[in-house]
């Protein structure tokens, strides 16, 4: 008899992991029985899991560090024990403007596109008509990549521009419409914005941090804990299903997988090729391939690094004005679960990081790093402006940033 | 007091419109339209704002009462720990309710209970409709069935239908199942239902 595992999610490339547990049987390898709850916000997706009609929910990683805090609502604590994957967002803008601040053909540089986007944005600000960008939810990790690229490159979010949620599917509906002029959001919305000659792509989040934490699995702390057994279980299914997910030889599948009505409910090659990390930038052109557009497995990937989830808090805490505290961000921290991560993996052919955070933004190399199991080499995970992130010093670092 | 429905369905918000007139001085507005939500409630103000669970611009909404300063008083998610009980309610009948701070426990509460049994009511009505839909779809099914056996076999029609009845018990299975078989076999084999 398997155990009921139910997970609730949004329709978006990056819920690949539960989906594909679920559908090449991973999960059943396991003992559970996974349900799939799919909803159309994440406000939605949160008050189930709140109030218990689902077990775990895919979750933009922000938001199960605003809610164990109580931001905009009463706190719940929340635990992650596995992280379903990083980066995988586009920043698309309206192509008359894309024209005038990216090379054609191709990603630009993040410094230099930005550097043209501010030209852009001090002939807005003197005209009194600000540029606008869509994100899909203020706490998410595209509304925290794309702030910390346009102010380091000079731009001050809510100042010199606006910053307001769209939902994904209706980010190419609000390009077309003027309604904002640039929008950060996951795949396939980029590439449906494109087909549909909305917009151009101008840049992949990757380039802004290399290794941007994406979207977890997020469930309530007492339910960690009381089916603890059952949580290491989904771990390992989760982990064979992010394994299954890198293998070249099984995308064509994948996506259709994903593309069926009760999932995603798109179009299958569209889904493809963002697993193949291949963006068609703008309608017409060839596509080009941005190698780990979305990374979901390698170099240890899933581990849920403490040091994430206090990078995340950094940004809440800058964009919402608040100080920081040494309180709330060991509570950040404690959202992120490697204890839970390495009890599932330990014994598996799985390397395990010796530590359980990191200076984010400081290898620009491959470098082999010790592990408490297995052998594990970490590569470039560089902001594109240089900075390094130490998670003793939120403080510092938050007071040192633009 | 003043009610928002906030729904892409019409005729659900109609269906809680109603349930909520009966309400003294309850003034209640319909925003069926995604476009300009946020400005729309603006223009309202309202004390409460009614929104299905299944609704994309939650997020939208959410976002413009936690950060907007155009509303001169704070909403707040319907959050009342006392109130578990009631938000529990409200997510399993599909709706989301978000109140002006301050606002009275108990008028939240009856406004709440009027939309939840609203809502419960509404998706009553439409799983009667699909089930009334499939029957439809079934009889419809038997009846093509049924044709195809009486001109391949040369039958009559209550043959026919005792043909698909048998086959149905021996395979343990329901007549419609048997019917859709026999049509899709007969399509497959060039014929037109």
């Amino acid at each position: 008899m398997s155990e009921e595992f139910s997970i609730g999610f949004l329709p978006l490339v990056d819920a690949a992991l539960p989906i594909l547990a679920h559908e090449e049987g991973f999960a059943r390898a396991e003992g559970l029985s996974l349900r799939l709850v799919k909803d159309v916000s994440w406000a939605t997706v949160q008050d189930r899991l709140l109030y218990g009609q689902t077990d775990a929910a895919h979750m933009v990683a922000p938001l199960a560090i605003a809610t164990t805090l109580g931001r905009g609502r009463p706190a719940q604590p929340l635990s992650v024990p596995f992280v379903l994957g990083l980066n995988g967002n586009a920043i698309t803008l309206r192509s008359d403007l894309a024209a005038r601040v990216s090379p054609q053909g191709q990603l630009g540089d993040p410094a230099l596109v930005g550097a043209a986007l501010r030209a852009v944005v001090e002939e807005r600000v003197a005209a009194g008509k600000l540029l606008r960008f869509g994100v899909v939810h203020r706490y998410s990790s595209h509304n925290y990549m794309l702030r910390y690229w346009l102010s380091a490159c000079g731009i001050r979010p809510d100042k010199d521009v606006e910053i307001a949620t769209v939902p994904p599917p209706f980010c190419a509906d609000a390009l077309e419409a003027g309604e904002v002029d640039g929008i950060c959001v996951g795949e396939p919305w980029n590439s449906v914005a494109v087909e549909r000659g909305a917009g151009t792509i101008v840049l992949a989040t990757a380039q802004i941090w290399r290794r941007g934490v994406e979207k977890v699995l997020a469930m309530r702390e007492p339910v960690l804990e009381e089916r603890r057994a059952e949580v290491e279980a989904l771990v390992r299914a989760l982990r064979r299903a992010a394994q299954h997910f890198v293998d070249p030889a099984a995308l064509g599948e994948h996506a259709r997988i994903l593309a069926r009505p009760e999932y995603l409910g798109g179009n299958a090659e569209l889904i493809e090729r963002a697993l193949a990390d291949r963006l068609l930038l703008h309608r017409g052109d060839k596509l080009i391939h941005f190698p780990d557009f979305m990374f979901q497995y390698r170099e240890a990937a899933n581990f849920p690094w403490v040091s994430q989830a206090q990078w995340l808090y950094s940004q809440m805490a800058r964009w919402e004005g608040m100080a920081v505290t040494q309180e709330d961000a060991a509570r950040a921290g404690r959202v992120f679960r490697p204890d839970v991560y390495r009890a599932a993996l330990l014994g598996t052919d799985e390397p395990l990081p010796g530590a359980s955070s990191k200076v984010e933004g400081s290898l620009n190399q491959i470098t082999a790093v010790s592990t408490q199991q297995g052998n594990m080499i970490l590569e470039d995970n560089r902001f594109f402006d240089g900075r390094i992130f130490d998670p003793l010093d939120v403080t510092g670092y938050v007071a040192d940033l633009p | 007091m003043r009610v928002a429905i906030v729904d892409e369905s019409a005729v659900r918000a109609s269906v809680i419109r109603e349930g909520l007139a009966a309400l003294e001085d309850c003034e209640i507005f319909v925003v069926t339209e995604r476009r300009g939500l946020v400005a729309r409630m603006g223009q309202i103000d309202p004390d409460i704002v009614l929104m299905d669970l299944g609704n994309p611009s939650r997020d939208v909404l959410e976002e413009y009462f936690a950060v907007s300063r155009v509303l001169d008083r704070p909403i707040a998610m319907f959050v009342d720990e006392s109130d578990e009980e009631s938000i529990g309610a409200s997510i399993d009948a599909g709706v989301s309710a978000y109140v002006v701070d301050g606002f009275a426990p108990h008028r939240i509460r009856t406004i709440l209970d009027l939309a939840i049994r609203r809502f419960r009511a509404y998706s009553r009505l439409q799983s009667d409709l699909a089930e009334a839909r499939g029957r439809l779809a079934e009889r419809e099914a038997v009846d093509a069935a049924k044709r195809i056996l009486m001109t391949s076999r040369r039958i009559s029609e209550p043959e026919a239908y005792a043909e698909l009845r048998k086959t149905a018990m021996n395979q343990g299975r329901r007549i419609a199942e048997i019917a859709d078989a026999v049509v899709t076999a007969h399509r497959l084999m060039g014929g037109h239902a």
